[in-house]
């Protein structure tokens, strides 16, 4: 779908991490966890291209979604400069979102920095009778919608890089201490590729599945252009899938992670 | 709009109801933006760079944003020829608009068999890539020089049972010279301009943002570039000329029949704005109306200089 939809409300979280709500029923009502919306940042040629943000939350009886993104560099700071009641140029909902299965009692989402943001509205969806959410940042600075990860979970783990807020460490390394005693059904990575590297290869010893969402620099968003390439196992050999279409959520065992 | 206007042009034979053509590269086999808006609004389709075998194309990253276009360096990705005329042929026959293979080869007896082998498919017309400048082998380094486009083409051309159009790159001391190349040497139509070579680096990392480290440079940044070269090659050559290279609206395609091309191709605005091709046509028919065109073929090569 391509639209103009109306924004809602714009929220600093923190310096450089915002919120944007929008409203749109035709995203709204379609859009499941894990897909993703392009916004034009601007109508000018500096930002040229779409920008991809992955939907964090979406609230269906007020037909709105929410957006959170982190400034780096000229779309999302010009992202910055709307303001609610403006007009917002929105395609989505777009790519292949996370598989939700009832038979899965006991979930893990696993996040890192901004790769945290999709794995709310997973946790809001999915109708696990336990739902443990490992979140971890850089520094106590950047930890952002902590209060609704524990309203949608059962369980809260946080680790920062530096120690200070949590755990010292990596959510992997949490993982791995969690799994020494329970067995979730399943687990879903969000995060920096080596961290979802590293957590595919953990939960594989346990013989547990798991999903991935990954990134990848993306043209038109749609499937055509062909540039965001990820390589994905295909038999005894690989091929590029493409994040926008195939993904940005695919099997933890189907994808190759690079060195 | 009161006026009665024909916006369909012939190229060498290849019929277009209206000068608009998805270009190859920006619109896959067309599936994707069939969602968006009904492909019969076109003039033409040209699908993705088509090769012998399948191939998986360049690492990644393949798409770096520069000021006012973007770079990329797909590497010819593909599923191959066999592959296209089986599965994506009868999907786009669904529509009624032109379907333009664009062929892709390593070697000259490559470009023969691609020839040969699309000759036989339900298409409409052949855009012959000696332009893309992602790939090691064959394309570019035919293309680049007179010499090279003579030889492809003047093996291919009598194989062709379809209107081949050649496909040029800009990345050449004179392109004028090259299209007449491929004009004498059997050409039924140049199609122009591909994306110039270029580069982006990120200064942080201290490395080039594509995997392929160059890329090719195309949206509007381009154009003036590509409006130079359209009226240089429309000089020269006496065949139809498909023109491109950042075009995003009906007055940048207005712009390009002016200068001399036929019809227009549209990839890269694409991405920007899903309706940017169907924005095109309606651009283009409400200049005619603003201007009392009623043939879209009076604006071709209508520059007053």
């Amino acid at each position: 779908m391509h639209r103009i939809e109306t924004i809602k409300k714009m929220k600093k979280l923190n310096e450089d991490t915002f919120l944007i709500r929008i409203k749109s029923e035709a995203i709204a009502s379609r859009a499941v966890a894990g897909q993703f919306v392009n916004i034009r940042c601007s109508e000018g040629m500096d930002a040229y291209l779409r920008r991809p943000i992955s939907i964090c939350a979406i609230d269906r009886e007020d037909n709105t979604f929410d957006l959170v993104y982190q400034v780096r560099g000229k779309g999302t700071r010009l992202l910055c400069g709307f303001e609610s009641g403006d007009q917002i140029d929105v395609l989505g909902p777009l790519g292949r979102g996370f598989t939700l299965n009832p038979e899965h009692q006991h979930i893990v989402v696993v996040g890192g920095g901004i790769g945290t943001f999709p794995l709310l509205q997973l946790l809001k969806d999915h109708p696990a009778k336990k739902k443990t959410a490992i979140l971890g940042f850089r520094t106590k600075e950047l930890v952002v919608l902590e209060d609704k990860f524990k309203k949608h979970s059962h369980e809260l783990l946080m680790a920062t890089d530096d120690g200070s807020y949590g755990q010292k460490g990596f959510v992997t390394t949490l993982l791995e201490q969690m799994l020494i005693k329970e067995r979730p059904h399943m687990v879903y990575f969000c995060g920096p590729a080596i961290m979802m590297k590293r957590g595919v290869e953990i939960v594989s010893k346990y013989g547990i599945p798991c999903e991935v969402s990954m990134e990848q620099r993306m043209g038109c968003g749609v499937g055509a252009c062909l540039v965001c390439a990820c390589k994905t196992k295909k038999g005894e050999d690989w091929d590029y899938s493409h994040v926008c279409k195939d993904g940005p959520v695919f099997a933890g065992h189907e994808v190759v992670f690079e060195e | 709009m009161s006026l009665q206007k024909d916006l369909s042009v012939n190229v060498a034979g290849l019929k277009l109801k209206n000068p608009v053509i998805a270009a190859s590269g920006a619109f896959g086999f067309g599936r994707e933006y069939s969602e968006y808006f009904d492909l019969n609004r076109l003039g033409g389709i040209a699908v993705k760079g088509l090769t012998l075998l399948p191939r998986k194309g360049n690492p990644p990253p393949r798409i770096a944003e520069t000021p006012a276009g973007i770079l990329n360096s797909v590497g010819l990705q593909n599923p191959g020829v066999h592959a296209f005329i089986e599965k994506e042929i009868p999907f786009i026959r669904q529509f009624d608009t032109a379907i333009i293979a664009n062929a892709s080869g390593n070697t000259v007896e490559d470009y023969e068999s691609m020839v040969e082998i699309l000759s036989a498919a339900d298409i409409d017309a052949i855009e012959l890539n000696l332009s893309c400048p992602n790939v090691k082998e064959g394309c570019m380094s035919f293309g680049s020089t007179a010499q090279g486009v003579s030889q492809v083409v003047s093996r291919v051309k009598p194989r062709a049972k379809k209107p081949l159009i050649v496909k040029l790159t800009p990345n050449v001391t004179d392109i004028a010279e090259i299209a007449k190349a491929a004009e004498d040497a059997g050409a039924d139509a140049v199609s122009l301009i591909n994306t110039l070579l270029g580069m982006a680096i990120d200064a942080h990392t201290r490395k080039p943002i594509l995997a392929n480290v160059t890329g090719g440079l195309s949206g509007p940044a381009v154009k003036p570039i590509a409006l130079r070269m359209v009226y240089q090659v429309s000089q020269a050559v006496k065949i139809p000329i498909i023109g491109m290279g950042g075009i995003s609206n009906g007055i940048d395609a207005v712009e390009f029949l002016l200068a001399g091309a036929s019809a227009v191709m549209i990839g890269t605005a694409g991405f920007v704005n899903p309706m940017a091709w169907v924005e095109t046509v309606e651009g283009i028919e409400a200049y005619m109306e603003e201007q009392g065109v009623k043939n879209v073929t009076e604006l071709i090569g209508g520059l007053m200089v």
